[in-house]
This record gives C-alpha cells, sequence and structure tokens, in this order.
C-alpha cells in the first residue's frame, strides 16, 4: 500500500492488469514481500487471528441471518429452530457465540501486547486511534449480537444498556426512546438491533483495511522496539510471518474448537436460553465476559451519570493514551520501572472483570466482615471495583506520564539484529 | 546435535527435497481438508430444514372429491391435484396409450392398481412451473395458461413446450378412502 514496490509483472495478463488496476501488486507488496521485523514474537501473531476472527463471525453470520427471524414473537423460536432443525445449524450458531468470545480473546491480547511494546506511540497514534474505533465497534456490535436471541439475558440487558443513556442530563430520556423505538425494548429495537448488527461488521472490515494501511506506511513496531535500519532487520512477509501466523492461527482454532464442541455455553449464561419476558428480571444479571470490567467501572461509583462517565472515559482514555506516555522508549523491555506497573494493570484488569461478574455487596473473602466505609462494607465486590477503577485511571493519567518522565531506561540496541548477533548462543553457534 | 557426525545429519538449512515437499504437501493437505470440512456445514445449511422435510407428506381423504371434479391441496409449497375421473375420461385416457407420446407411459402406469378413477398428480407444469388449469385444452386434461402446453385426461403432455407428462408423486393408499402422498 505504500513504499517501494519489487512487484515485476512476469505475464502478459498481469502486465495488463497493472496498467488498469494493480491489485496484483497490491496483494504481491502487502502479504508477499512487505519487509517485516525479523524478530516479531508469537505476540505479534494475533493481528492475523483477528483478521480470521472476523472473516468467520461475518460468514457464520451471513448464515445465521438466512434463518433468523427478528421479530418478538419468533426471534428465540427460530434461533432454537437454527439449533434443532437446520441442517449444522448448531454447529454454525456455536461459531458465531463463541466465535465472538473468541474475537475478544484475541483483541485483549492484541491490545496489551500494544501496550507492553509501546506500539502505540509515533509514528503509530494513528493505526493505534483505528484499533480503539475497531475496539469500540465490536463492542456495540456485540452487544447488538447478543439481543438478538431475544432470552431474558438479551432482553434486560439491553434494557440495562440502553438506559445508560438515560443518565445523560436533559437529553437523556429523549435518547433512549429515540434507540428504543417506542417506550421500551421492544419489537422495533430488535429490528434496528439487528440491521444494525449486520451492517457494523462490514464497517469493521473498513476500519481494518484502514488499519492495515496504517501499519503499512510506519511498518511493524517489534519487541526492541527499535526502529527498522536497514534490509538486514527485515524478513519478507511470505512465507516468514504467513507460516508464523498460520502456526498461531491452527493452536488458537484448537482453543476455538474446545468451546465450539465441548463446552459451547461456558461462556453464556443459562439464563439465556428462557424466553425474554419483560415482566422479570433474572435474579442475577451479568453482561458477556468481555464486557465484565467496564460493567464493573459502572457499578463502582455511586451516582449513574457517574458510573456512566467513568466507564465511558475508560475507553475515551485510550484513545488519548499516546499523548499520556511522555517516554520516547518504546518496549517494555527497557523500562524497568514502568514494568511492575503495567504487570499491576493487567492485574487489575482481570479484577475488575471478576468483580463484574459478581453481585456488588458480596465479601471478596467469604465469612471475613471489615468495617462498614460509606455505603458498603470495605471487604465487598464494589470496593475492590472502586480500589481497581482507580488504579485503572492513576495508571494512565499519572503513572505513564510521570514514570516516562523520571525512568532511567536500560540501554537500547543499536539495532534489531544487534542484540540476537551478540547473545551467547549465537556467539557460541559461530 | 554438535557431537554427531556431520555426514549423518546434514545441514538442516540445506535444501532437503523430501522433508521440505512432505511438509508443505502435509500442511497444504490439512488446510485444504480443514477449509472443506468447514465448507461443507455452511452449504448444507440451505438445504431443506429439519422442521421443512417433517412437512414432507400429507394425507387425504378421497371422500371429499366427487366424480368428474378435482381438488387441489399444497403439498411441498405446490399443488397437487387429486382428481376423480369419469369413466369417458378413462377411457379417452387408454385410447390416449396408442397415440404418439413425447412421454410414453400407458394410462395404466399412472395411477394405482384398480383405482383408476383417482389420479393424482403434481400440478406444475414440467416446462416452466406454472399451475395447469383443469379440463382445459382439446384433450380434457389440463391447459397451461404461460405457454400452452396441453396435457390429456392421464396428465401426459401431449402438446406445447412441457418436454415431460405431469409428474405422479410418490403415494400409497392407507385404506379404500385415504392417501397419503410423500
Amino acid at each position: 500500500m505504500s513504499g517501494h514496490s519489487s512487484y515485476e509483472p512476469k505475464t502478459g495478463f498481469e502486465r495488463w492488469m497493472d496498467m488498469r488496476l494493480p491489485v496484483i501488486r497490491m496483494a504481491y507488496d502487502t502479504v508477499l514481500t512487505f519487509p517485516t521485523p525479523k524478530n516479531l514474537n508469537y505476540w505479534w501473531t494475533f493481528g492475523g487471528i483477528l483478521a480470521l476472527c472476523l472473516g468467520i463471525q461475518i460468514v457464520t453470520g451471513i448464515v445465521l441471518a438466512m434463518h433468523y427471524v427478528p421479530h418478538v414473537d419468533y426471534a428465540f423460536n427460530s434461533v432454537e429452530r437454527i439449533m434443532r432443525d437446520v441442517n449444522y445449524g448448531w454447529l454454525i450458531r456455536y461459531m458465531h457465540a463463541n466465535g465472538a468470545s473468541m474475537f475478544f480473546i484475541a483483541v485483549y491480547i492484541h491490545i496489551f501486547r500494544n501496550l507492553y511494546y509501546g506500539s502505540y506511540k509515533a509514528p503509530r497514534e494513528v493505526l493505534w486511534i483505528v484499533g480503539c474505533v475497531i475496539y469500540l465497534l465490536m463492542m456495540a456490535t456485540a452487544f447488538m449480537g447478543y439481543v438478538l436471541p431475544w432470552g431474558q439475558m438479551s432482553f434486560h440487558g439491553a434494557v440495562v444498556i440502553t438506559n445508560l443513556f438515560g443518565a445523560l442530563p436533559i437529553v437523556g430520556p429523549s435518547i433512549t426512546t429515540w434507540l428504543w423505538g417506542g417506550f421500551a425494548v421492544d419489537d422495533p429495537t430488535l429490528n434496528r438491533f439487528f440491521s444494525l448488527h449486520y451492517l457494523l461488521p462490514f464497517v469493521i472490515a473498513g476500519c481494518v483495511a484502514l488499519h492495515i494501511w496504517a501499519l503499512h506506511v510506519p511498518g511493524n513496531n517489534n519487541p526492541t522496539g527499535v526502529n527498522v535500519k536497514s534490509k538486514d532487520d527485515t524478513v519478507p512477509f511470505h512465507p516468514y510471518y504467513t507460516v508464523k501466523d498460520g502456526f498461531a492461527i491452527a493452536v488458537f482454532l484448537l482453543l476455538f474448537g474446545y468451546f465450539v464442541f465441548w463446552n459451547p455455553n461456558i461462556l453464556g449464561h443459562a439464563d439465556n436460553y428462557i424466553p425474554a419476558n419483560p415482566l422479570v428480571t433474572p435474579q442475577h444479571i451479568v453482561p458477556e465476559w468481555y464486557f465484565l470490567p467496564f460493567y464493573a467501572i459502572l457499578r463502582a461509583l455511586p451516582n449513574k451519570l457517574a458510573g456512566v462517565i467513568a466507564m465511558f472515559g475508560a475507553i475515551a482514555t485510550l484513545f488519548v493514551l499516546p499523548w499520556l506516555d511522555t517516554s520516547k522508549v518504546r518496549s517494555m523491555r527497557y523500562r524497568p520501572t514502568i514494568r511492575p506497573y503495567y504487570f499491576i494493570f493487567l492485574l487489575v484488569c482481570l479484577v475488575l472483570g471478576w468483580c463484574g461478574a459478581h453481585s456488588p455487596d458480596d465479601p471478596v473473602i467469604p465469612g471475613v466482615s471489615g468495617f462498614q466505609l460509606g455505603d458498603s462494607d470495605i471487604n465487598s465486590y464494589v470496593w475492590l471495583s472502586r480500589i481497581a477503577t482507580i488504579y485503572y485511571f492513576v495508571y494512565f493519567w499519572l503513572i505513564t506520564p510521570i514514570v516516562g518522565l523520571r525512568e532511567t531506561p536500560l540501554p537500547m540496541p543499536e539495532s534489531i539484529s544487534e542484540p540476537v548477533l551478540s547473545h551467547p548462543a549465537a556467539k557460541a553457534a559461530n | 546435535m554438535s557431537d554427531t557426525a556431520v555426514g549423518a545429519h546434514p545441514d538442516p538449512h540445506s535444501d532437503d527435497p523430501n522433508r521440505r515437499d512432505f511438509i508443505h504437501i502435509a500442511a497444504g493437505v490439512a488446510a485444504v481438508g480443514a477449509v472443506g470440512a468447514l465448507a461443507w456445514p455452511l452449504i448444507d445449511q440451505m438445504n431443506p430444514a429439519g422442521d421443512t422435510l417433517a412437512l414432507a407428506s400429507i394425507e387425504f381423504d378421497l371422500t371429499k372429491v366427487q366424480e368428474g371434479q378435482q381438488v387441489v391441496v399444497k403439498w411441498r409449497g405446490k399443488p397437487l391435484f387429486i382428481r376423480y375421473r369419469t369413466p369417458k375420461e378413462i377411457a379417452e385416457a387408454i385410447q390416449g396409450d396408442h397415440a404418439d407420446l413425447r412421454d410414453p407411459e400407458t394410462d395404466e402406469q399412472r395411477h394405482k392398481p384398480g383405482k383408476a378413477q383417482y389420479l393424482i398428480l403434481v400440478g406444475t407444469c414440467t416446462h416452466l412451473g406454472c399451475v395447469p388449469t383443469f379440463g382445459g385444452g382439446e384433450y380434457g386434461g389440463w391447459f397451461c395458461p404461460c405457454h400452452g402446453s396441453v396435457y390429456d385426461t392421464s396428465g401426459r403432455i401431449r402438446k406445447g413446450p412441457a418436454p415431460k407428462n405431469l409428474v405422479v408423486p410418490d403415494y400409497a393408499f392407507l385404506s379404500d378412502t385415504k392417501v397419503k402422498v410423500g
């Protein structure tokens, strides 16, 4: 998509095409010869895995749309018909439902890899922001997709999430009514969610094209964070990374296959196999696992509007991260001061997810009663969420800028090749 | 590896065509196999589903149709002609056995033994699927309004563009007055 092209059309047809629509040149330059740092580790294979996930979701989703009926009276039964009567419908639906979880597992690893190796820093800020847009679109798409089976969790999840917008002052109630197309979540809501759930994956695909474009202008970051200095630092994408990504995809598909074939409902919630009932909310309502950290942040604050602002703020923070990070060193390999804070941040995100799955007032340590602090006992998930939420924001808004200014980074290698060639094993081999 | 003789284990980076070929072909076959295994469910899902197939057979009470009449019911989404033929219509059909037929079949092959009065046919023209009208055409069987195919009282094609006789579906008499179609 950019830079020097080494493609030389060999056949008459290729020359003819190259003068008119150089798609073969584009494919050649982006997939085959693209110069890629030679030291990428397996954390870099998740880009390819994510592209596969998007492909699987689109293909299985188009198939499901052939059988699904977006109407409050038929939606639940049409999903059951897919499970029982449509040929291989069970397989296709389980691939789609678990595919969403696999997609989020991969995207979270992709994001945390990025944070560790500082891939969001100059000159890759736009690449990072496009990635954040994709992540937001993924969340919107996944949420609306979860509503479509019209089970109890679908319905009440839709009620809760659309009511978030009601927290906005003045315009809140009008916005929720506009989202619903009525006085509550009902048939018009289901229809528009289906329409948008079908649309957004293609918007994501468009953003992925921009994401890859923005990647191919500066090229890949790498585990050292050091810029590519010469041709010696890179290898052609094919066969080196097609094979490495291919192997990672095969391993990833094993995990995918485990969920689809052996434990297809473990990541879902049993209550969603009960048809939606607007008159009764399930005892314990939780979102899908991939939203749990944000759900915990939402509930951590005692005020409705503040909770909503914190939740959206947690995502908005990601967009400005390239300007919050004051360190010129990309990779945390050479930033020992920030590294423990990073791993605490990783742990905090998991803790937030764990808190999101529990009732706010349940004790974190069973049988121990602490002291009352404010509205709750200190030994409760709501207080754990509060501590974790504070750390989430402190990490980005205080630790990241301050450590970047005050740390002393380790000496960085001269080039990507240098640490490999100076490694004891490399010397022994020579 | 360092303690083995150089000759016994050639340098792994040199091109040993047999090993390379094996791993390339094995990986390629596995990938093609996996894609094929995944493609089939995605294709087969468009075939009729279990509940659609479950509705594929119907029962019909023949006392509902009077002599000289035809009753049309829906079967597998298409019209099904159930015709109670008059002796005159049966005689004309048997006479037609000796005519120059485009799709030769005797009238006897088109009804159940001893039940010549009941003719059960799929009511779609074998040309392009329109529904022929009862009693139309010069043979008193059916006439297709779309492109002018003419069927006789045995449902055989006699004139017009249709290539085949009206199809006789699989059916069986459950009793003297009851048939199961499909």
